[in-house]
């Protein structure tokens, strides 16, 4: 009697996929060691990387508590409105992409493919390049940064939007669909109340976000505190970069708080 | 009288505070839009500008120095995120075990996420800026500013898997005599291993995304020739590097689903 059946040893993997885990790690190792086998280190400013950190700190005691009037308050303010108004942008350009893009609501293959092939495009491109195309279009300012960061966050919001969107339970839709509800109707009181929870939590994550995201915009330009830090460090006034860093922290810190808030209270 | 219609509340309340907010948030868009000098002359101009502007980007510049030059720089940004992605992958291992809380102590978890924090608190421009001043320019200041962005998001997310772990499974090892290391090994990795491997997935994708932005401080990269290619009107040649990036982090798109499956 054979028993050949049994005597089979069993194996967490089939081979095909050990074979493409080993491939896996292999290639991992091999990027790793390529990657610093090749890049180009300067040894010599190695050396007194210590020192240099030492000086930036130097440079940066006492911060500069005196110019928070004069030159940083108002880019602060002006960083908040890019934020939030790119975001609110952002959400009013996303939601048709979203409806589109959900499979429930467009029941069209090719339109879903069009609206997610728009939504990747978006999500794609950094917002700092987004920036600097914005800048070249609209010339610099707060302008530049707002579209930058709407364009940046449609692909998030309508990505995430189409997903709540596509597991809302058809219960209540085909409801008011057989009471005669029209189609404005369906959205509102079928979809809407489903996806409400879920259609808060992605835009408040968002702003979140895109605070921190806007801080920087104005490297390239686009307004907001990046232009401030931007200007200070071309003169080497690090005691003002020390006061921008300390105000974005508490910025940051600030929105988190209010993010967390309204989310318990709503949510 | 059980016969007479009695008048029923409506089904659906208006919701009067809902609508005032509507209201408020409308009032603030216009409100900030005004402070912005956001104006429609001036966004006709921008079409017009914008016309101009892609009418210079095309075609793309395809001449062969300019393409070894991006060939050199898109090298030393996949440089960047691989070697800052390990990094910040190794080193995220002990500090978001360090900081998960049903693990350790309240006197080691509090340092490590006052850490973690103070890595995700600035965007990954600023903190390459520092490291600009610090190490010089070049890859290096890249590579350090995406690690400690890395340790930021990676140690915060595994320390969150961990605290959410099922304690009955540790308690087992433990109670065979295991030491702290075979603890670790068999009772904690299993259960948070598939989704250490999407979050460093994620975090690798987002580091390539990255890595293409912080050369516009000088930290290496793409982003040097792109930003310097943009300050030049080089427009063309900007459009053959913005291809360049968006292909690259399509491939990785695709590997990173690969891996997500072969983990599932």
């Amino acid at each position: 009697m054979s028993t050949a059946a049994i005597d089979r040893e069993w194996k967490r993997y089939t081979p095909r996929q050990r074979l493409a885990r080993f491939a896996l790690y292999f290639g991992l190792v091999f990027a790793v060691v390529a990657s610093l086998r090749t890049v180009q280190i300067i040894p010599e400013f190695l050396y007194d990387a210590h020192e240099q950190i030492a000086d930036l700190f130097k440079r940066m005691w006492p911060i500069a508590w005196s110019f928070y009037p004069r030159g940083v308050h108002d880019a602060l303010i002006e960083t908040l409105h890019i934020a939030t108004l790119g975001t609110i942008l952002a959400i009013v350009m996303a939601l048709p992409l979203g409806l589109l893009a959900a499979h429930n609501i467009t029941p069209h293959t090719g339109l879903n493919y069009v609206a997610k092939l728009l939504l990747v495009s978006s999500r794609s491109v950094n917002s700092l390049v987004w920036a600097l195309l914005f800048v070249a279009i609209f010339g610099p300012g707060a302008l530049a940064g707002t579209m930058a960061i709407a364009f940046r966050s449609i692909g998030f919001v309508g990505k995430l939007f189409g997903e709540a969107l596509e597991e809302t339970r058809p219960g209540p839709v085909e409801a008011l669909k057989a009471v005669g509800a029209p189609w404005t109707s369906i959205y509102i009181k079928g979809y809407w109340p489903q996806v409400e929870p879920a259609f808060w939590a992605i835009a408040l994550f968002r702003w979140d976000i895109s605070v921190r995201e806007s801080a920087v915009l104005g490297l390239v330009g686009a307004g907001g505190i990046g232009m401030a830090i931007n200007a200070a460090m071309d003169l080497f006034q690090w005691e003002r970069v020390a006061l921008m860093l300390v105000a974005i922290f508490a910025v940051v810190i600030i929105a988190e708080i209010v993010v967390t808030t309204i989310r318990q209270k709503i949510i | 009288m059980t016969g007479t219609a009695q008048a029923r509340p409506p089904a659906f309340l208006p919701n009067w505070p809902v609508r005032l907010a509507w209201l408020v948030l409308a009032a603030y868009v216009v409100y900030a839009t005004s402070i912005l000098d956001v104006s429609w002359g001036r966004f006709v101009l921008g079409l017009e500008n914008g016309a101009k502007f892609i009418g210079r980007m095309l075609p793309p510049d395809t001449a062969p120095d300019k393409m070894v030059l991006m060939a050199r720089g898109l090298y030393e940004t996949l440089e960047i995120s691989v070697i800052s992605s390990a990094l910040g992958i190794l080193l995220s291992l002990p500090i978001g075990l360090f900081a998960a809380r049903n693990l350790m102590p309240a006197w080691v978890t509090w340092p490590m996420r006052l850490f973690i924090a103070l890595c995700r608190s600035f965007h990954q421009v600023i903190i390459a800026i520092l490291f600009v001043k610090a190490v010089g320019f070049g890859a290096l200041a890249g590579i350090l500013a995406l690690t400690v962005a890395s340790i930021g998001f990676i140690a915060k997310l595994f320390a969150e898997a961990i605290e959410e772990i099922s304690l009955k499974q540790v308690e087992a090892i433990r109670a065979t005599g295991a030491s702290f290391l075979n603890v670790i090994t068999y009772g904690v990795m299993p259960q948070v291993l598939t989704r250490f491997v999407g979050f460093a997935t994620y975090q690798f994708d987002s580091n390539l995304r990255n890595s293409t932005m912080v050369g516009i401080v000088g930290a290496g990269g793409i982003g040097g020739t792109m930003f310097a290619a943009f300050q030049k009107f080089d427009y063309d040649y900007l459009l053959t590097i913005l291809i360049a990036i968006v292909a690259m982090i399509m491939v990785s798109e695709a590997l990173q689903n690969w891996i997500k499956k072969l983990y599932q």
